[in-house]
């Protein structure tokens, strides 16, 4: 591994973070600018399982930027699946492209695939472990609305036990000065010690509670996660504890004017779609965030910012 | 106590936490040598009440990232000349490589075929490493 990568939000400093976020600002307020920084080059995407929202965020966001885009998105038609170890495709692949984006079902795949390349590697998501492109949207969505990364109260709402993406967003918020944290779930589904223990460590303020109307006042930002039936034993458990999960827009009207409602989507049944239609639901408008934010790595990582490019 | 000659050259492990020798012995393929060793058992101590130890009379080098995973708190004394010239205190080590193994069965390190995994002290306390792939807790 010789290039900068990007396989878990702590490869990046809190300011490169900043700048990354502010790269993104000039992209969405002066796209011209950038819509041929990337001409010439290819973006590889490796998906060893469909994502479809991932994949299409990648490559709206390389074609956006003048780039070419190859790939698979279907394990089936990659040489792995006729028994190429994913090393040798990484190289493979890395003759033809100047940067590769890699989702894979297995924890640390990405990671591996960045040990036997010279090009950049994005991780887009391996198993259950990180998705720091997941992450860095979440911020440039608040950035974008609340002007600032820092001095907020951020609610997150949901299964907090097996959300990594909740996790990964916790644990980058917290690097940020002024942030205070509040949790809400149900006990059985709390968010685990060993990021309780990481947060007090950083001296971060955190609360726990069970009840989203109590709370709910407070927040500068709700992040809402989504919830599996299959993490419940049974179906009653799941019947109990759902509405805990649940945003309606009665509990909404309990939120201060400008919280802002995120969910990093798809969602099962945890906002009800009459909080669609509030200003302050922001979910939809996070997938645009996506590939804005996605335009300024592929930029970063590839060395192609001109001064200026901040203006 | 059993007398046992005064090692000339040589590295001397102690306090090495009473019963736990032979599996140090084993750990460091200490069978494998055709050198002199020495293990005790059941050493009285004044410190652990009672103690393994073991002496080994050879040139060569021990990782000592092994025993501060099996046994923080070995002193290791290195003799030459009949005398000890250095003595160290292990704790566990903050990386070690090759020793533990992933128990994640999510983890690329369980289906691909990679090197040796790095290990990086993530608990002291409960003596965890992270698996430098998915980050998931292992002990020895
Ligand atoms: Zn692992």
């Amino acid at each position: 591994m010789t290039a900068r990568c990007l396989i878990e939000p702590g490869d990046l400093s809190t300011d490169e973070i900043l700048h990354l976020v502010r790269l993104a600002g000039s992209i969405i307020r002066q796209p011209e600018r950038f819509a041929t920084r990337c001409t010439g080059k290819l973006l590889a995407s490796l998906f060893f399982e469909p994502s479809t929202r991932t994949k299409f965020s990648f490559d709206a966001a390389m074609l956006r930027l003048g780039g070419q885009v190859i790939g698979f998105s279907d394990p089936a038609t990659s040489s792995s699946s006729k028994g190429e170890t994913l090393a040798d495709t990484a190289r493979m692949v890395e003759s033809y492209a100047d940067l590769i984006v890699v989702r894979h079902p297995r924890e640390g795949a990405p990671k591996h695939i960045a040990n036997f390349v010279n090009c950049p590697v994005i991780n887009a998501g391996d198993g259950g472990h990180q998705h720091p492109t997941q992450t860095l949207t979440d911020l440039l969505t608040i950035s974008a609305h609340k002007g600032r990364l820092q001095d907020l109260t951020v609610g997150v709402c949901g299964d907090l036990m097996f959300g990594r993406t909740i996790h990964s967003l916790a644990s980058t918020l917290a690097r940020f000065p002024g942030i205070k944290l509040l949790f809400i779930s149900p006990e059985e589904l709390r968010m685990p010690q060993y990021v309780k223990d990481d947060l007090a460590q950083k001296g971060v303020p955190f609360e726990e509670s069970t009840q989203l109307e109590s709370v709910i006042g407070r927040l500068d930002i709700l992040y809402m996660s989504r919830v599996q039936r299959e993490r419940f034993v049974s179906e009653e458990e799941y019947l109990r504890l759902k509405d805990y999960f649940i945003l309606t827009k009665e509990k909404l009207s309990l939120a201060k004017s400008d919280t802002i409602v995120m969910h990093p989507l798809p969602r099962v049944n945890e906002i009800a779609a009459d909080v669609d239609s509030d200003p302050r639901a922001l979910y939809f408008a996070q997938a645009r965030y996506g590939m804005f934010i996605r335009m300024a790595l592929i930029l970063f990582l590839l060395g192609l910012e001109k001064e200026g490019d901040l203006a | 106590m059993i007398n046992v000659s005064k090692l000339k050259k040589g590295i001397v492990l102690d306090h090495i936490e009473a019963g736990q020798g032979f599996k140090v012995f084993q750990q460091l393929g200490l069978d494998r040598l055709d050198d002199v060793i020495v293990l005790m058992r059941n050493v009285e101590s004044t410190r652990m009440g009672k103690k393994d130890l073991i002496k080994i009379e050879t040139d060569l080098t021990l990782d000592l990232n092994v025993l501060g995973l099996l046994n923080p708190g070995t002193t290791v004394t290195y003799v030459e000349d009949g005398k000890a010239v250095r003595k160290l205190k292990l704790s566990l080590p903050e990386q070690v490589e090759g020793i533990l193994s992933c128990k994640n069965p999510r983890c690329i390190s369980n289906t691909e075929k990679l090197g040796p995994v790095r290990f990086t002290l993530a608990n002291r306390e409960r003596k965890e490493y992270a698996c430098e792939y998915c980050e998931a807790r292992a002990r020895l």
